[in-house]
């Protein structure tokens, strides 16, 4: 009896995506909106294959995915560390505060002419320009985490003897966990976009290149099949923390 | 003897006027005796316990300890009123934690963890979390690592208030029974004056603030205590409390906040 309310509510955005794509494809058949600027599900099917076919999709975005991971890796981890030690240690986080205030709402993309010229216009400008962008978030989010665990829990700990180390595995980083897994999601996001934002600007390979190039030839199918493959991985990307927080904090929530 | 808390005093400095939280509080707690306190909220009790813990320090008097410790006992150890178990954790770890904190291995203290759980009704919940629990079970976890951690002092700040009225006799009774296989010296707080009589030696009685102590009442109920035999007696200590602690609260109730 109640599984079936259950199946409806997983069938139906399968259904009301396949409604979409039907519909699409019809109406551009029958030309009620231009395939110039909206090409068929079918033909922006037939680029995907095509891009596939080549290599060039599948390079590019193991290039953007690559840049993308260790910008995120190297950022999150800094930024959290830094975050974790702020929050334990109060005169860290006076002195830092400020200049963490003046720099975090900056848009990483619009520092990256900077970047590009400090570390060149090779890797070394996009690994910073992804790394700061997953730094600020992650320090915050950590931050936050610490000052939100509620004082009772620290107590406790000094009432059974934990000291130093002991607080920071035991009470001051599972603590701070969920927090800081809102954080890797906020990170992940917004480093993924300035991956493939950095790309368009200066590469000469990636899913932004791609992307780029679709739009100066005008192969507005190849745009759209390099947009899905974007969609795509944001959605995995997005399913995978998801799971991540489910497994590494089950005591939040329900 | 267990320790001694003579002339305490606190303090805490305010921005209009300081406030006077314990006056001139001294009484001398014999090695394994249940000694509970009662007194008008607001009184002082809580922060009398943690200055037994050591999580805070007295602005005058002193509290000295007797008894030479063993290596790494844990001096006193204490049940939080919010139970003060760590979310984080499941409830074996919570357990253990007392253990683990005094540098046992985690497969030791796991080990003594799950055998403690099963004396005081915790068996199989140890991989659940405490947001999965009932306030009762959550308080057996809590009094659980307690106990576990073996300290010289058992600190309870009210551990059952947040209980309801069955839950609360059952509990009272399963403590009595721990307390009676290890004798530990305890210092319970309570409000409620039935509870003190049932579970303790004596019973300090608290004014209202500032925190000074009205009564030192000795409880010679001979134990093992059954609730029927304690049920008589009860009556006329009781009224000798609530007489002196009438006008405290009474006091208390007019004064202004």
């Amino acid at each position: 009896m109640n599984d079936r309310p259950r199946k409806a509510s997983r069938l139906a955005p399968a259904a009301t995506f396949i409604g979409f794509l039907v519909t699409w494809e019809v109406a551009v058949r029958l030309g009620w909106i231009s395939a110039l600027f909206f090409p068929s599900p079918g033909a922006i099917w037939i680029s995907l294959v095509k891009l596939i076919g080549t290599g060039a999709l599948i390079s590019a975005t193991g290039v953007t995915l690559m840049r993308f991971a260790a910008g995120l890796i190297a950022g999150s981890v800094l930024g959290a560390l830094l975050g974790l030690m702020m929050g334990w240690w109060p005169p860290l986080n006076a002195f830092l505060d400020p200049f963490v205030a003046a720099i975090y709402p900056i848009p990483k993309i619009a520092i990256f002419p900077l970047l590009m010229i400090m570390f060149g216009i090779g890797e070394g400008s996009k690994f910073a320009a992804i790394l700061l962008t997953a730094f600020f978030p992650m320090l915050v989010t950590s931050l936050a985490g610490v000052r939100q665990i509620s004082r009772i829990y620290f107590e406790v700990g000094k009432n059974y003897g934990a000291r130093g180390t002991t607080v920071f595995t035991h009470i001051l980083l599972p603590g701070s966990l969920p927090s800081i897994l809102a954080g890797v999601r906020l990170s992940t996001n917004i480093a993924f976009v300035i991956a493939i934002s950095v790309e368009m600007i200066s590469a000469r390979n990636g899913l932004g290149v791609l992307l780029f190039l679709s739009w100066q030839t005008f192969r507005v199918s190849d745009l759209y099949a390099v947009l899905l493959v974007i969609a795509l991985w944001g959605l995995l990307l997005n399913y995978a923390i998801a799971y991540l927080t489910r497994a590494l904090v089950p005591w939040v929530g329900e | 003897m267990s320790f001694e808390c003579a002339g305490i005093g606190k303090v805490f400095p305010a921005a209009q006027t300081d406030i006077v939280a314990l006056k001139d509080v001294s009484f001398v707690v014999e090695d394994g005796q249940f000694v509970c306190m009662v007194g008008p909220s607001g009184c002082g009790k809580t922060t009398l316990l943690r200055l037994i813990a050591g999580l805070d320090y007295p602005t005058a008097g002193r509290i000295a300890f007797d008894l030479p410790r063993k290596s790494g006992q844990l001096r006193a150890a204490m049940v939080f009123q919010h139970f003060g178990l760590f979310p984080w954790m499941t409830v074996l770890d919570n357990v253990a934690f007392g253990l683990k904190m005094r540098g046992e291995s985690r497969k030791v203290s796991h080990l003594r963890a799950t055998e403690f759980m099963g004396r005081v009704g915790l068996a199989g919940f140890g991989g659940s979390y405490p947001h999965q629990l009932s306030g009762g079970m959550r308080q057996r976890v809590a009094i659980a690592r307690a106990f576990l951690a073996d300290p010289e002092i058992l600190l309870m700040d009210e551990p059952f208030g947040m209980l309801d009225a069955q839950t609360r006799i059952v509990m009272q009774e399963e403590l009595l029974s721990l307390w009676q296989g290890r004798q530990h010296t305890v210092i319970y707080v309570t409000h409620d004056i039935e509870e003190a009589i049932f579970l303790g030696d004596r019973i300090l009685v608290m004014s209202g603030r500032p925190g000074t102590l009205l009564a030192d009442i000795p409880i010679d109920i001979p134990r093992p205590r059954e609730r029927s035999n304690v049920l008589g007696k009860v009556t006329d200590i009781r009224l000798r409390v609530w007489n002196m602690l009438r006008d405290e609260v009474l006091r208390e109730l007019e004064m202004p906040s």
